[in-house]
């Protein structure tokens, strides 16, 4: 669905992304991790034609970008990790403009939008300008904009940032239950937890590089899917091994206080980089 | 192409219509300002050549009023829509032309122009201005609405933020607006100058106005002018659209 080689975007001399390729299959819900400027925005908005790339070859659905720009524009549906609704509009209004843009024919675009009012919960407050809304609610409805021309390919971006832990929740269930093997879903994310709950498959970058690429638990695996962890005068130490048998066998070894618990995604990506993802 | 430009002017019309009291409201100010000052108060003392230094001013506040609409109506809410609110992005990412979002914000700058344009009319038919209306009076109108909607879509794409645009109406509209022949005539102006201001076009719009308010025609320089601008501005317009995906 999503075919990516070699894409590469400098802003002067610094490489935002950096020679990345990548197949994303029909139907994948797949996660772009890192933490902050490891180039995961930069690679949704050269996807979304927000932003040209400065080399490589991208194709959605087989259409070359940025040659067949019009044709991928028509199944894309993108939701920003900013507002960037029209807060001069009410949110019907703003899925109305959305409708007309994408070209939805009168009748259908109005049924459309009440369709999706109901999905994400915001039928009552239809008439409400943005400005009233709260965060959650105008994630809702960037979500039902994004959804309203029937896309095959969803582009999140960071779509629970700044979100509470309740809202959060709700979004994810929102997302699973939108991922069909019609639609192809891309989020970026630097919340460990999201990427595991939500994704089949990740790509975890630091520094406009590709450095790991797999499920969550293939990724989890190949590092130990138990680890062990214990404090010294340098800072928290960890192991990981493949056994919760051979974790205890060598905790039993230590004569410090230990912690024994299954490996993450934030494992993985502390055992690349060195960093923690929120660093 | 027609579809999607008259989307995008519905988004600027639906925003407008809900203010529309409120818009016409605070257009009537700066106008009934110039009219009391230049007209009642430093116009009876004056008179020009062409008669009633009122009637002489009208046409000059109705080309300084539609530039400065026409402009701030595009600039500043599109400069705010690029760089803060990020509201252009559903335009860029949808599939729709550049021109086509080009063509739909400066029609809708354009309109504003034209209200205001209105306002100011009957104010001065209040005020006892005397001046002919004919359809090339309106088509002046409406080109000088163009030239500075289009001005006002480069900016905004151009100036990186929202002071800057502020900058800009300081040192380019605000200077246009006193000299581009709006309450004087220029020509007894140093020769230089008077070649400067020959290329704006304002000055054309302040020309082509006075000249058919007072019965006569506009010359064909200054039609010429301000199509060159309208279309020179687009080109640019088109550009910057590229230019914002760097």
């Amino acid at each position: 669905m999503i075919q990516i080689r070699n894409l590469i975007k400098k802003f002067g001399e610094r490489f935002a992304v950096d020679g990345i390729s990548l197949h994303i299959k029909q139907g994948e819900i797949f996660g772009l991790l890192g933490p902050n400027g490891a180039g995961k925005t930069t690679m949704i908005r050269m996807l979304t034609m927000l932003t040209r790339p400065t080399a490589g070859m991208l194709s959605i659905n087989g259409w070359q970008l940025p040659q067949d720009e019009q044709k991928v524009k028509q199944i894309l549906g993108i939701v920003p990790q900013h507002f960037n609704l029209d807060a001069d509009l009410t949110a019907r209004e703003n899925l109305e403009l959305h409708g007309r843009l994408q070209h939805i024919p009168g009748e259908k675009r109005t049924k459309r939008i009440l369709e999706l009012l109901e999905y994400v919960e915001l039928s009552e407050r239809a008439d409400d300008k943005v400005q009233n809304l709260s965060g959650g609610m105008k994630r809702r409805l960037m979500i039902a904009r994004a959804l309203l021309h029937e896309p095959q390919v969803l582009f999140l971006d960071e779509p629970t940032v700044g979100l509470d832990p309740q809202v959060r929740r709700r979004l994810w269930d929102l997302i699973r239950r939108m991922a069909t093997d019609k639609l192809t879903v891309m989020l970026t994310t630097h919340y460990i937890e999201e990427a595991e709950f939500l994704c089949g498959r990740v790509a975890i970058l630091e520094k406009g590089k590709l450095i790991a690429l797999n499920s969550p638990a293939e990724l989890c695996q190949r590092l130990g899917v138990y680890v062990v962890e214990w404090n010294v005068d340098e800072g928290r130490q960890t192991k990981f091994f493949h056994s919760r048998e051979e974790a205890a066998a060598f905790a039993g070894t230590l004569t410090m206080t230990t912690t024994i618990r299954r490996s993450n995604l934030e494992d993985v990506f502390v055992e690349l980089t060195g960093r923690k993802v929120v660093d | 192409m027609l579809t999607d430009i008259a989307t995008v002017f519905w988004r600027d019309w639906v925003v407008l219509h809900r203010r529309l009291g409120t818009f016409i409201l605070s257009r009537m100010i700066t106008p009934i300002l110039y009219l009391v000052a230049f007209g009642w108060g430093v116009g009876r003392s004056v008179q020009v050549s062409q008669g009633n230094y009122l009637d002489y001013i009208v046409p000059g506040i109705l080309a300084l009023n539609s530039m400065n609409i026409s402009f701030n109506s595009v600039a500043s809410p599109l400069n705010m829509s690029r760089l803060y609110h990020k509201t252009l992005e559903e335009y860029l990412v949808a599939p729709i032309s550049s021109l086509s979002f080009i063509i739909g914000k400066v029609l809708a700058g354009t309109l504003r122009g034209m209200i205001s344009s209105v306002i100011i009319i009957l104010l001065a038919y209040v005020f006892g201005a005397k001046f002919q209306m004919t359809l090339f009076f309106w088509l002046v109108i409406i080109l000088n609405c163009l030239v500075f909607s289009s001005l006002g879509f480069v900016a905004a794409m151009l100036i990186p933020s929202h002071e800057e645009m502020g900058n800009f109406s300081t040192y380019v509209l605000l200077p246009m607006s006193f000299l581009c022949a709006t309450f004087f005539s220029i020509d007894k102006l140093p020769a230089l100058v008077r070649w400067v201001l020959e290329l704006l076009p304002l000055t054309h719009a302040s020309h082509a106005l006075r000249a058919i308010g007072s019965g006569g025609e506009a010359a064909g320089l200054s039609w010429l002018i301000m199509l060159v601008y309208i279309v020179v501005l687009l080109g640019i317009s088109v550009w910057t659209m590229e230019k914002v995906r760097e």
